[in-house]
């Protein structure tokens, strides 16, 4: 196994994350994006771990922080929008515009 | 006739530089001054209010000009020393410069030593003459004021100086005539003296004008040097200039038309006119003429016959004036405006030695008939001879030494003032002026006969008036007999033919100068011109003596002479000042509408013009570049900054998934770049 | 060079498990159905996870499932039952425009492989049959990573708190009578 199919691999499911944070109208659907995203990060940093072979699995750890944050933003995430939903009866992101000029 | 050699001599005199004396000889100009700074702060603290200091200062002047007086007599001394003080550039490239300094040659030193010993006596006497008088500090703060400026004046090596020293003795003269300024005569005839003054001056300055132009230079070095080397420029100007120079001589040295302030001039002390009006101040016109001697000898002939004419006619026509007048200081005013024609007269025809040594002798007997009338006045505390009488039995030394100074004034045989007038009358003989010689000696009888007048109205018969009169005191009369020295014995420096051993003689002393020059004087001794001289002389004392002598209670009885025309013309003095007033009064009008009219439209015009020029000038900038310029400059900027603001705020749309977008893109793009760069380089 | 690769046994199941995964997540991002989005991203973290196996980190594998399918993806689903209008069927999740970000995220991609590409070439992994000892993992993490795993835990720990303070639903005034509380 070479290093770049991997790599590869996590480009295309970060572009594919990107594609949907920009294309999706429901703040959910972004959450769920976002999470895809994530994921490609953390195949990333386990192929360059399997790559270089550090001595403390240095990628593997950073791939566990990763994830841990993630859950930690997803649940935030979540609060937020379901306060939106109730204050505004819906879950589109292009009625959230009142900070704008 | 007895006649001997006499020709004209031009002669080179050697001279040496005078050392450390002449070098530094400015502080004779600057002590005076010095003495007026410190009269004036600390005077009226002192014992004598301030006189100390001004005979201080002038005993120092007189130890030095001494001491270059005694070079000069044995070696010669000349130096200069002159510095620049302002620059004028002139359109044709030269410029003009205005010096100050000093020069030592021989006219200067014995001017130097004329004011200085003159100066001094006067002084001296002066203390004891305004003892409790209003204002002595001023007084004395005053001459020396005049002492530095004639300093100035006669040291003066330009024409601007010159003036400098000539304004500076105008304004003392001033100062010093009204005195006694809470009688309004008084005050008028100060007024009269700067008036008159000050219309010479015109002259004087439109002169010197003429000439600093057109030589280029304002030094009396250059002038001589231009005259004698016949330079065109001036002689094309020379005639013209000689005239307005010489204008400013008559106001200063009181010559017809121009002497009608002297008279009455006699308003001040008599110390001031002892000093001012008959030894030093009126004769800077003499001196004037004397420095410029060669502009007249060489380039501006023409101008000498009126010279000489306007001479004569005051030499005998203000001396016949002496016989009218009660007033013993008026008499003695008029001879001196009589002896100022002999002078003029002189140096006009040529007669350089001849005019300064008559000034040279004059200056000693007339300060001391002066001073002598002084003392007189001081003690029968009135000026007219009317008050007076029989005094040589109460003041003998005064009445010594008077008549001392007024045989010299006659010129008698061996006294000073025989010398002099013998000198000037041979030099009118020789250079061809006959007639003018010839009235020049009908003028020595009408000399002797008022002075002989003044002699017996004021010391013979009995005393007219109601005072207790007495001598005066030391401090008074040693300055008398001081000068009644030089008045008998100052002859010897200048008898011709006659020469004093190593010494010079006075033609010598004289001769050293930067630029030699033609001079006439005696070789030897015309016998026959001094014959007829001293002749006259003693005629005229002896017809007075018969004619005043004996006693009579009225002025009236006294001249018996009262010839019908001739004494109320002369009592009216001619009507000059009726004349004067009259030319005064009617130009008053319409020279005063147009000097108002210049002032209104011309003078307040252009500087109105100038603050209108201002005004639009400054409302240009302000409405032009300040408004419009640099607050439109201030106002675009802050425009600029409304618009871009108003624009790019429109990128805050509030919606998250365009600022994701914007920076996924840009994410994009600055890899790419990179990349770019990167590969390319 | 590509037959090479494919004649390692280890590169077939990398095929297989990356079509699934590819396949998921395209899924995830274009499914209009807001359920089925969130099941198919489990089925892309699972194949994540069988990914991490192949090479070898067993320990990150199986956190990922605990934590991401077990956890993470459950509150999604808790969330997006939430969030559903009463309708039921909604209006279309996905923007009327979606070009710009097909653009986008196109180039993003090109931009990513060609780094990658140019970078690394066809450098190998090493070692992957060797599998990585826990205990190396729990090692790091306990003490040269400790500083780090305290400061999550206090992320967590704030997430939480936060979670609670931001969900928790405001009280009408009349409730809060009630209630008794302000």
């Amino acid at each position: 196994m070479i290093l770049n199919q991997f790599l590869l691999l996590a480009a295309l499911l970060f572009s594919l994350g990107v594609y949907g944070l920009l294309a999706r109208r429901n703040a959910v659907m972004i959450l769920l994006a976002i999470e895809l995203m994530l994921a490609g990060v953390n195949i990333n940093l386990i192929a360059f771990e399997a790559a270089i072979r550090t001595q403390l699995a240095v990628g593997q750890i950073f791939a566990v922080f990763v994830i841990t944050v993630a859950a930690a933003e997803v649940g935030i995430g979540l609060a937020i929008v379901l306060m939106i939903f109730r204050n505004r009866r819906s879950a589109n992101v292009d009625e959230l515009n009142l900070m704008k000029w | 006739m007895f006649r001997l050699v006499a020709q004209e001599a031009e002669h080179v005199v050697e001279a040496g530089s005078g050392g450390i004396w002449a070098q530094y000889a400015g502080i004779m100009l600057v002590l005076p001054f010095v003495a007026f700074i410190l009269i004036i702060l600390f005077g009226k603290r002192m014992k004598r209010q301030g006189a100390e200091l001004a005979i201080a200062a002038m005993a120092i002047n007189l130890a030095w000009a001494t001491v270059l007086f005694f070079l000069n007599m044995t070696e010669g001394v000349l130096h200069t020393e002159q510095v620049e003080v302002a620059r004028i550039g002139l359109f044709d490239g030269n410029p003009l410069v205005f010096e100050l300094g000093w020069v030592v040659d021989g006219l200067s030193v014995m001017m130097y030593w004329i004011v200085a010993f003159v100066g001094l006596m006067v002084f001296i006497y002066a203390v004891g003459y305004m003892q409790g008088d209003v204002r002595v500090t001023f007084f004395f703060a005053a001459l020396s004021l005049f002492a530095g400026s004639m300093l100035v004046l006669v040291g003066a090596p330009n024409f601007i100086q010159l003036i400098v020293g000539w304004e500076g003795v105008g304004l003392a003269s001033y100062l010093l005539i009204g005195h006694y300024w809470e009688a309004k005569e008084n005050s008028n005839a100060a007024m009269k003296a700067f008036y008159t003054n000050r219309l010479a001056d015109v002259g004087l300055t439109l002169g010197t004008i003429i000439v600093g132009f057109t030589i280029g230079s304002f030094r009396f070095e250059d002038l001589s040097r231009a005259s004698e080397e016949g330079m065109p420029a001036l002689a094309a100007v020379a005639v013209i200039a000689g005239f307005l120079l010489f204008f400013g001589a008559m106001g200063k040295s009181a010559q017809f038309p121009l002497h009608i302030w002297l008279p009455d001039a006699m308003a001040g002390p008599t110390p001031v006119s002892a000093l001012m009006h008959a030894a030093t101040m009126v004769t800077a016109g003499i001196y004037l003429m004397a420095r410029t001697f060669p502009l007249y000898q060489n380039l501006a002939q023409e101008a000498r016959p009126w010279m000489i004419g306007i001479g004569a006619v005051t030499l005998f026509g203000m001396g016949l004036l002496a016989l009218v007048v009660d007033d013993i200081k008026r008499v003695l005013a008029y001879s001196t405006v009589s002896q100022l024609g002999y002078m003029m007269t002189a140096v006009a025809a040529g007669g350089y030695t001849a005019g300064l040594f008559h000034l040279f002798t004059h200056a000693f007997f007339k300060a001391l008939l002066f001073l002598g009338a002084g003392a007189v006045i001081h003690a029968v505390h009135s000026n007219n001879m009317s008050d007076m009488g029989g005094l040589r039995k109460y003041m003998p030394k005064t009445f010594t030494t008077f008549v001392i100074g007024a045989l010299a004034l006659a010129g008698i045989l061996p006294f000073a003032g025989f010398w002099s007038k013998d000198e000037i009358l041979v030099t009118l003989g020789d250079e061809g002026y006959r007639g003018v010689m010839w009235i020049a000696v009908a003028g020595a009888f009408v000399t002797a006969f008022y002075m002989t007048r003044v002699i017996a109205l004021t010391f013979f018969g009995e005393y007219r008036g109601h005072g207790h009169p007495h001598e005066a005191p030391a401090i008074m009369t040693n300055p008398l007999v001081a000068l009644a020295i030089p008045s008998v014995i100052a002859g010897i420096a200048n008898i011709p033919g006659v020469t004093l051993g190593s010494l010079r003689n006075f033609s010598e002393w004289l001769g050293v100068r930067e630029v030699v020059m033609g001079d006439h004087h005696a070789e030897s001794m015309d016998l026959s011109t001094a014959a007829v001289g001293l002749g006259v002389a003693l005629a005229g004392i002896v017809v007075g003596w018969l004619i005043f002598s004996r006693d009579a209670e009225t002025q009236k009885a006294r001249d018996r002479l009262e010839i019908p025309l001739l004494y109320p013309l002369l009592r009216a003095k001619y009507y000059l000042d009726h004349v004067a007033l009259g030319l005064v009064a009617t130009l008053k009008g319409p020279v005063a509408k147009v000097v108002n009219w210049t002032n209104q439209y011309v003078i307040d015009g252009i500087v109105n013009g100038a603050g209108a020029v201002a005004m639009l000038l400054s409302r240009f900038v302000y409405g032009g570049i300040d408004q419009r310029g640099i607050d439109g400059l201030v106002h675009g900027v802050t425009m600029v900054t409304d618009s871009a603001g108003g624009a790019l705020r429109r990128l805050q749309t509030g919606r998250i998934q365009q600022y994701a977008a914007g920076v996924v893109t840009g994410l994009v793009l600055l890899v790419v770049g990179v990349g770019l760069f990167v590969v390319i380089n | 060079m590509l037959v090479e690769w494919l004649q390692q046994p280890e590169n077939w199941v990398f095929l297989v498990v990356g079509l699934v995964v590819l396949v998921s997540a395209f899924r995830v991002v274009t499914s209009q159905n807001v359920v089925h989005a969130a099941l198919f991203l489990v089925a892309t973290l699972a194949g994540t996870a069988a990914l991490f196996l192949l090479l070898s980190a067993e320990f990150v594998a199986w956190v990922l499932v605990l934590v991401y399918i077990g956890a993470v993806i459950v509150l999604f689903l808790f969330g997006i039952m939430i969030t559903r209008a009463p309708t039921g069927r909604e209006v279309a999740l996905d923007h009327t425009r979606k070009s710009f970000a097909v653009v986008v995220s196109a180039a993003l991609f090109v931009v990513m492989a060609w780094a990658s590409v140019e970078g690394f070439g066809t450098q190998p992994l090493i070692d992957v049959g060797q599998g990585t000892s826990t205990a190396v993992v729990g090692e790091a993490l306990l003490g040269r990573f400790v500083v780090p795993f305290e400061v999550v835990s206090f992320v967590l720990l704030a997430a939480l708190i936060g979670g609670i303070t931001l969900a928790r639903r405001d009280l009408t005034p009349l409730e809060e009578e009630e209630r008794g509380t302000v």
